[in-house]
This record gives structure tokens, C-alpha cells and sequence, in this order.
């Protein structure tokens, strides 16, 4: 029962979530059939879609592993999207110095700089404060997620990292550390199939160091009753430390991947959302590292599908973000489940009783 | 130097009340019980609604009356959710914040194109306080500013006076406190609580809405930019008391107008926006001393029939 409610749950709300959007757009003079068919087909209408779909679930797949980690800690990482551009930041910057190292290093490197950047912009500022003051995750990450994007932009726009020119971007990381794409199938996209092993990796290690080691049962034991853990002799300030250290750390890691395998470069007017709908991605996985992969194919899908929605059926791509919303508040709304249950249990057993008078 | 023009104080105040208004209201939902991170969104929907009223109705007054109920609405949704499902406060909140940034973005491209809103956009009037206003200095303060600065003003006193000087105020504090001992003696728990998240919905929205019909005449895609975060922040600096949260709004109120009286002095304007949030940050490491949320702050009660 409970398994079924895990899934039940997760695919009614998206499905309350995409009647609401229908009856929208119908509202404002669309055809919703024609709407919601180009997002479908711009989702997964040709292999090159397809291939852009993917590319578009990965960030949200590991950034998602990364929030999940983090909300079964009993945290709230809301400020992913900031650590995820300081990772792209960190990883750009390696990437167009120390050319000079065999590109398999580089890439490491590269990689490397973004984790770590990533789960110090976590770590430090949000984690001591929440361990030692209880300063609120939600409001230290999310201003670290402001601080984080101006000072990307104030290294490409006249910065330290601009690239000599006018036009506000870094220079292009070196073509060692540039992920090669595929050359058939998927060719029309700018999926890698380094991101992807790269995702499926990252997907493991989640997995693995949530429900193997000893690591992840502290973390999760301090999500779950902070002050029994501490009583079983878990530091719980080093574990909330850890705990938004590693969710940053994953999501510097997606910044990272992204740079390498998509963009290339840090350029102006760049926002992403990323780390905002992989927050929906973690709550509708129900912070289950496999999940995360389905929960993350279906952002991914919505992203490109809503852009192709955008050019062909003319509904602006906010759309999405609309239906996201509406999703992650249905399902916080899960105890309305039981609640439901119950009642139509209490009506039941009430109308067995009274034929009796 | 800065200072010797007093422009900044002026500007002080008026970034101050687009933080302080949510603020306000953040302590009304959270006295009786309620966690509401949502005023960033329920901010935005109040801004994009004033702006559309006004242009529809051609009245920035119904614009604002707009706001309010569309916030109100919006804040009914959260209390819902919060009061009668018990679903995760902070959760519900994240969705709201998400969805209102979606659908204000969607709107406005749907209903005002991508040139955005119309620029003969009726906005509120701004006035000067007569007399006040010719204080040498400070007098630019009680210039020209949106009328909604003055009417925030009162509504933060009154709000301070009605949740501490009030019976109703009293039982709503109650509620967030110990909501077990209020339901025993017989006040009403979950309507106090819906009260109290309408209300903050209602301030936030008059924040969002002096946003775009109070010191602009128009809506651009996410223009509150974090301040409902920053208005939490407020919130919490200021112990939870509307006096405490305009004081802690008007210091990140002078926050950014340092940062755009600097603008042009040679520091990177990047830089300089970075001011607020840094020091929001600092005021929640509790330098400047701890402040404890209600005791019942976050949790969901449910009366045993």
C-alpha cells in the first residue's frame, strides 16, 4: 500500500497539475490538445529531441541527487541553482587555464573544481551557520544563490574572466576538456555521452552512500529525529555540515558537467531555473536517488518540450514553470491521501452502523 | 560624502517598505502557527495583478484592491494546505513561490506580449507629507514618496499595536504558542491560523503591488528579486514583532540604497547588489542576538475529535 501511495501520489498530482494547465490555456484561447501534443513532440517527437531531452534531464538529475540528499537530511537546500553556477564558474575557469595538461586530467580537473566549489558555497556559509546558530537553510542558500549569479556576472562583465572583447562572456574552455558529442543517432543534439555516464555515476554514488554506508544513515537519522540521533552519539552538526556541503557538491558537479558538455563558456544573460525545478524533481522522486531519474526525464522533457511548445504553439515556456508549481504543491499535499481514506472509511463503517436503528 | 545627500534616507524608506509590508504579514502567519515562505510569491502575483487591474480598469486602486485579493486568495490556497491537509509548510510554500513565478511570467507574456506592460499604466499617486516635508535634511523623506510608503507606515504600527494590545491579537499568539491549552479554553485554532495566513498574504501583496504600481508603472518577469526571502529574514531579525521587522526591513532597506548610491563611483554594480543579501545572511548568524520563532511555529495541529 504504502509503495503504491509512493508512486500514486507523484503521478496524481502531475496529473491534477496538467488538467489545471489545460483548462489555462484553454482559458486564454488555445487549443490545449495541440498545446500539450507539441510539447510532447518536441520532447520526444525525433531523435534529436530526444537526445536534447536527455540533455536537458541531467543537470536536473544530479542537482535533484543533491536536494534529495539534502531533504533526507532534513534540509532544505533551495539555493541549488546558485551552487550549481558557482560550479559551472569554478569549472570554466580551470577549463580555459592549465591548458596544457592531457585533456583526460584537464576534464578531471575541471570536474573536480566545480564539485568542490559547489560544496564549499553549501558547506560553509549555509552549513555553519545552520549548525552552529540554526540560521535557516532556505534563506542562507537561497542569498547565496543571489550572491553566487552576481558574482558570475560581475567576472564576465568587465571582469576578472572576460574575454577580450566587448561582448560580456568567459573564454571558451580548451577544446581538450570539451565533451566529444555523439557522432550518430542523438547527433543532432549536444548530448555527450560523458554527461551521461558522468549522471549514471553520480546516481550510484547517491544511492550507494545513502542506503550503504555508515555516512548516509547518520544523515538520514538526522533528518528524521534530529534529537535521537544526537542521543545515539551522531554529531549532528558535523552531519548538517556534511549533508548541504554534498548537496552543493552535486550540484557544482551538474554546473560542471553542463560547461563541459553544452556551453562551453559562462555567458551573459544566462539563467538556468535549474536548480529550482530540480527541487520538484527531488519531492516528486520522493527523494529516492532512482527515482530522481524518472522524476528527472520528465522535467528534462517538460523543458524542451515547453520550448518547442513555445515556437509552434506560441504558449510562452513559463507554462512549465506553472505546472511545476502546481506539482510540488499537490505533492506536499500527500496527507490528503490518508485523510481521504479515512473519511470514506469513517462514512462506510457510520452507514454499516445505522441501518441497524 | 553619501551622506550628505540626504536622497539616500529617502530611498532607505522606500526600499524598505517592499521588505518591511511582507514582513509584517510573515508575523502574522507565523504568531498563530503558520511557516509561510511564500510571500516572494505571493508578492510577484500581487504585483502583476495590480499592474493588470490598473491597466484593465484604467485605476491603480483597484489595481492594489486587485492585489489584496488576489494574495488573499493565493495565502487561502497555502492555508489550506497548511491548516486542513497538514502537508509540509515549507514545501507548500516552495510551490507557490515556483508556480507565481511561472504564471505571472506566462501571463504577462500571454496577455501583454513580450514588449511587457503598457507604458501609460496608471500608478499610485505619490505625495509629500505638507510641513514634514520642509525639514531641512530629513524632510526629503516625506517627499514624493508613493503614497502606499505612508499607508505602510500606519499598517505596521497598527499591526504591532492590534497583535500585542488586542485580545484577538493575543488569542492569535496563543494559537502559535500552545495551540493544545488555546483549543481547551476555546479559541478557535484553525480560524485564527487561516486568519493569520490571509492576513500575510494580504501584506505581501501590497509589497508586491508598491513594487510595480507604487514607485514603477509596470511588471517585469521575477521583479521582486528575492525581497520575500530577504523580507523572512526581516522578519526573523526583528523578533517576530512588526516594529522589530520594519526596523530590520529599514536596515536592508539602506542596504540597497547604499548600493545604488554607489552605482557609478567605480565599484561594479554586480558588486554592490550583492549588499542585501550579504547582509541578510550576516543578520541571521545571530550576531546581533538570537531570536526564538513561536514555540508551535511549523507544526500542524489536529484537533482529536
Amino acid at each position: 500500500m504504502k509503495a503504491l501511495q509512493s508512486i500514486l501520489l507523484p503521478v496524481a498530482a502531475s496529473l491534477v497539475a496538467i488538467a489545471i494547465g489545460a483548462i489555462l490555456v484553454a482559458a486564454l484561447g488555445y487549443n490545449p490538445v495541440s498545446v500539450y501534443g507539441s510539447l510532447i513532440s518536441g520532447a520526444f517527437g525525433s531523435l534529436g529531441n530526444l537526445g536534447n531531452t536527455l540533455t536537458a534531464s541531467l543537470p536536473l538529475i544530479i542537482i535533484g541527487l543533491g536536494i534529495a540528499l539534502s531533504f533526507q537530511s532534513g534540509l532544505f537546500n533551495i539555493g541549488a541553482d546558485g551552487q550549481y553556477w558557482i560550479g559551472a564558474t569554478a569549472a570554466v575557469w580551470v577549463g580555459y587555464h592549465f591548458t596544457s595538461l592531457p585533456g583526460w586530467l584537464h576534464m578531471l580537473l575541471c570536474l573536480a573544481a566545480g564539485m568542490v566549489a559547489g560544496a564549499l558555497w553549501a558547506g560553509v556559509i549555509p552549513g555553519l551557520t545552520k549548525a552552529f546558530v540554526g540560521a535557516h537553510e532556505v534563506i542562507t542558500t537561497m542569498m547565496m544563490s543571489y550572491i553566487a549569479i552576481l558574482f558570475a556576472r560581475y567576472l564576465i562583465e568587465g571582469g576578472p574572466m572576460q574575454e577580450k572583447g566587448y561582448i560580456p562572456q568567459s573564454p571558451l574552455i580548451a577544446s581538450n576538456t570539451q565533451f566529444p558529442y555523439f557522432t550518430q543517432g542523438f547527433a543532432r543534439s549536444q548530448l555527450s555521452p560523458i554527461s551521461m555516464l558522468i549522471a549514471a555515476l553520480a546516481v550510484l554514488a547517491a544511492w550507494f552512500l545513502l542506503y550503504k554506508t555508515t555516512l548516509g544513515f547518520s544523515l538520514r537519522s538526522v533528518g528524521l529525529n534530529p534529537r535521537a540521533a544526537k542521543y545515539a552519539g551522531i554529531r549532528v552538526k558535523l552531519y548538517i555540515i556534511i549533508a548541504l556541503a554534498l548537496s552543493g557538491l552535486f550540484a557544482g558537479l551538474a554546473g560542471a558537467v553542463q560547461m563541459l558538455g553544452v556551453d562551453h563558456q559562462l555567458l551573459d544573460g544566462f539563467s538556468s531555473n535549474y536548480g529550482y525545478t530540480a527541487i520538484v524533481v527531488a519531492l516528486l522522486a520522493r527523494n529516492n536517488p532512482l527515482a530522481v531519474v524518472i522524476s528527472g526525464l520528465f522535467f528534462g522533457a517538460l523543458t524542451t518540450g515547453g520550448q518547442n511548445m513555445q515556437i509552434v504553439s506560441n504558449v510562452p515556456a513559463s507554462l512549465t514553470n506553472v505546472l511545476t508549481g502546481l506539482i510540488i504543491f499537490f505533492v506536499g499535499c500527500e496527507r490528503i491521501i490518508p485523510q481521504v481514506i479515512g473519511w470514506y472509511r469513517r462514512r462506510r463503517s457510520a452507514r454499516a452502523q445505522t441501518p441497524a436503528s | 560624502m553619501i551622506f550628505s545627500n540626504p536622497e539616500i534616507w529617502a530611498l532607505t524608506l522606500s526600499m524598505a517598505i517592499p521588505l518591511a509590508l511582507p514582513a509584517v504579514g510573515g508575523t502574522f502567519s507565523e504568531r498563530t502557527g503558520v511557516v509561510n515562505i511564500a510571500m516572494e510569491g505571493i508578492m510577484l502575483i500581487g504585483a502583476f495583478f495590480g499592474v493588470a487591474f490598473s491597466y484593465w480598469t484604467g485605476n491603480a486602486w483597484v489595481g492594489l484592491f486587485a492585489a489584496i485579493v488576489c494574495g488573499a486568495l493565493t495565502a487561502l490556497a497555502l492555508a489550506w494546505g497548511a491548516i486542513h491537509v497538514s502537508a509540509d509548510q515549507t514545501v507548500l510554500g516552495m510551490g507557490i513561490n515556483i508556480f507565481a513565478a511561472g504564471l505571472t511570467t506566462f501571463l504577462l507574456n500571454t496577455l501583454f506580449g513580450y514588449n511587457g506592460t503598457p507604458v501609460n499604466t496608471p500608478k499610485l499617486p505619490s505625495v509629500s507629507i505638507p510641513g514634514l516635508d520642509h525639514i531641512p535634511y530629513i524632510g526629503v523623506i516625506f517627499t514624493n514618496q508613493s503614497v502606499l510608503v505612508y499607508v505602510g507606515i500606519v499598517l505596521i504600527f497598527l499591526s504591532h499595536w492590534f497583535l500585542f494590545s488586542t485580545r484577538l491579537g493575543l488569542r492569535m499568539r496563543s494559537v502559535g504558542e500552545n495551540p493544545l491549552a488555546a483549543d481547551t479554553l476555546g479559541i478557535p485554532v484553525w480560524r485564527l491560523r487561516y486568519l493569520g495566513v490571509v492576513l500575510s498574504g494580504v501584506f505581501s501583496a501590497i509589497g508586491g503591488a508598491y513594487l510595480s504600481i507604487g514607485i514603477l508603472n509596470g511588471f517585469t518577469s521575477n521583479m521582486t528579486s528575492g525581497r520575500g526571502y530577504i523580507a523572512l529574514a526581516a522578519m526573523i531579525f526583528g523578533k517576530w514583532t512588526p516594529l522589530g521587522s520594519f526596523g530590520a526591513a529599514l536596515i536592508f532597506g539602506f542596504s540597497t540604497a547604499l548600493g545604488i548610491v554607489l552605482q557609478g563611483h567605480g565599484v561594479s554594480s554586480n558588486i554592490l547588489q550583492m549588499i542585501p543579501y550579504a547582509l541578510t545572511i550576516l543578520a541571521l548568524t545571530g550576531l546581533i542576538g538570537r531570536s526564538t520563532p513561536p514555540a508551535a511555529d511549523g507544526i500542524p495541529y489536529e484537533p482529536r475529535r
